[in-house]
């Protein structure tokens, strides 16, 4: 646990140092969230009741979403472990007594949640916001802890589908490629670009059972009171089942790819 | 106690020709060329010993030391480092081990550098006090101070590898792998490194296998060599055993003033300019000190300075008796 928690605070204080990719990733939030809940204004005017979810639920939708982008984006912009493989530095990874998998799962959560706090300020502003643009509390607290849960939950599952992206890494010699297609695919896919209730009826049942929807899907639907009941335990239940299988599935790519990794050079 | 026994490994290297035409059928057909890297490398190192390990540019040096840290595993062959067998049982085996690859880095890049020496305290589990002493141990002997507050990207190389050789040894390895370890240091440096790497086997009997293409940091630190080419041992032997092995010959430079005097039996010519020869000695006919006094005998000797075979030359004459 120690390593881990090592692990996890040295990402966390490597990621503060970035003062102005804080500041202005949160400045872009703050745009795109406002350009974004205009465009839906325009939509709801034409006929509210198209919509499976409430304006205010699409506004909650929105914030939450630019404010944890980075906790929910499948491929994490800074290339920070992808760099260790770039520069040769796995070398030194492989070369310490824990297990890579978790030193670098811990290690893509803590920058996550770094940079996430940092841009925590956009979501306190999004409470601010005059009339249609401002973000409204959930009903009561135990929807926010499930809320919180479910958040944790997808974290994990977005990390532990990183992880399959990392190790195929170790199978190829640039990663621009691959990072440019999961990008493209799995911001749509997740949720990222319009909450997957939006989706036609035809295709959103096979979007539905992708582990894509494991991820902001489900937190971003609990907080703003468009599933309930039954269906949140159904939701949570849906991540963990995505998360352990992602997992099993990384850790044995991993132990696979280990035996054949070639660090190049020197 | 070290010990490889018929390590062999191969890698798959992907060739083409240069141009544009080569470069768009590689897109569709890749056609790959089998590298032996290794071919049959067996050797015992015992406890406590320093080892050399040299050879020419992609001779398979990094090659076996990243199998020795269980990095790479290997076509076929065993190694057993202290019971273990690295690949196999990578992350029991390597908390007894400390690399430094001179050609990486370990360090966080934009944290200060005692950041990056606690993570590593934490991962490799080492207790408070231990830590702490070792710390100060390293911090006096390669005079990390202020550099520890420092972000790695702030330092300079020589500075950096200090910092690297130190975050290596945070956790009191029994053998530690330096895989060209003083690349780019300046003389200062260079020298404190090797002083530190010399203090560390003897005082806490660290078994150490150094790269090195610098035949100082050779004939600093250890008495054996092991001299690897095109992924074969060639040779496994003591530095100065090779020395006498390839050459004893002694170098002569004499300035003197006046006419030049004639040799004897036993001197080469091997340079001459006005006022100045170079000669070459054969110990065997003629000693040192005859062949001073023959000069002097002949001439007015001004300045003379006798010299043996440099490490550097003695290396580029195995290398090309090889044909490595």
């Amino acid at each position: 646990m120690r390593t881990y928690f090592a692990v996890f605070r040295m990402r966390f204080i490597a990621a503060f140092q970035y003062r102005i990719v804080a500041f202005s990733s949160m400045t872009t939030s703050l745009v795109w969230g406002f350009m974004s809940i205009l465009a839906y204004a325009a939509f709801y005017r034409v006929n509210p009741d198209a919509f499976p979810m409430t304006f205010p639920q699409t506004v909650s939708y929105v914030w939450i979403n630019q404010t944890f982008l980075l906790w929910f984006a499948v491929v994490f912009t800074d290339g920070d472990i992808e760099s260790t493989l770039e520069s040769g530095s796995i070398a030194y990874e492989l070369a310490r007594p824990a297990d890579l998998y978790w030193r670098w799962f811990t290690r893509a959560c803590a920058g996550r949640v770094a940079m996430s706090v940092l841009r925590l300020p956009a979501l306190a502003a999004a409470f601010l916001l005059p009339g249609i643009l401002k973000m409204t509390l959930p009903p009561d607290l135990i929807r926010l802890l499930l809320f919180v849960l479910s958040m944790v939950l997808a974290l994990f599952v977005t990390v532990s589908f990183t992880m399959l992206m990392y190790v195929t890494m170790f199978h190829t010699i640039s990663f621009r490629g691959i990072r440019l297609t999961v990008t493209a695919v799995t911001t749509f896919l997740s949720g990222g670009l319009i909450p997957l209730p939006f989706f036609p009826a035809s295709i959103r049942g096979i979007v539905e059972a992708l582990p894509f929807a494991a991820m902001q899907n489900i937190p971003l639907r609990i907080y703003n009171g468009n599933i309930t009941g039954i269906d949140v335990i159904y939701g949570i239940g849906f991540q963990v089942f995505w998360l352990v299988t992602l997992i099993i599935l990384g850790k044995l790519a991993m132990g696979y790819s280990l035996r054949k990794v070639v660090a190049q050079g020197g | 106690m070290i010990k490889l026994q018929n390590i062999n490994k191969t890698f798959r290297v992907a060739k083409r020709q240069s141009g544009f035409g080569h470069a768009v059928k590689a897109l569709f057909l890749r056609e790959y060329e089998l590298i032996h890297a290794l071919s049959d490398i067996s050797f015992t190192i015992p406890d406590g010993e320093m080892v050399g390990y040299i050879g020419p540019n992609g001779a398979g040096k990094s090659t076996t030391i990243k199998i020795m840290c269980g990095i790479l595993t290997p076509d076929n062959g065993l190694c057993d480092i202290d019971g273990y067998t690295p690949w196999k049982e990578r992350t029991a085996y390597v908390s007894t081990i400390g690399v430094v690859f001179g050609q990486r880095s370990q360090l966080w890049w934009d944290v200060p550098v005692i950041d990056s020496f606690e993570l590593i305290r934490d991962i490799y589990k080492v207790d408070e006090k231990l830590y702490k002493d070792n710390l100060d141990e390293l911090s006096v002997l390669l005079d990390l101070g202020e550099l520890l507050k420092t972000p790695a990207r702030s330092l300079s190389l020589g500075q950096r590898m200090r910092c690297e050789i130190a975050a290596s040894l945070l956790h009191n390895p029994k053998t530690l792998f330096l895989d060209e370890p003083t690349i780019g240091l300046d003389a200062v440096s260079k020298i404190a490194v090797r002083q530190f790497i010399k203090k560390m086997n003897a005082e806490h009997g660290t078994t150490v296998i150094l790269t090195t293409h610098d035949m100082q940091d050779i004939e600093a630190l250890t008495e054996r060599i092991l001299l690897i080419g095109k992924g074969r041992i060639l040779l496994d032997g003591s530095l100065s055993e090779l020395r006498k092995r390839f050459s004893d010959h002694k170098t002569l430079v004499v300035e003197y003033n006046g006419a030049a005097p004639e040799l004897c039996e036993g001197m080469t010519l091997v340079g001459a300019r006005e006022g100045c020869l170079t000669l070459s000695l054969e110990p065997s006919l003629l000693s040192i000190s005859d062949a001073i006094a023959h000069i002097a005998g002949k001439t007015e000797l001004l300045d003379v300075s006798v010299s043996g075979v440099t490490s550097e030359e003695m290396v580029a004459a195995m290398y090309k008796e090889y044909h490595i």
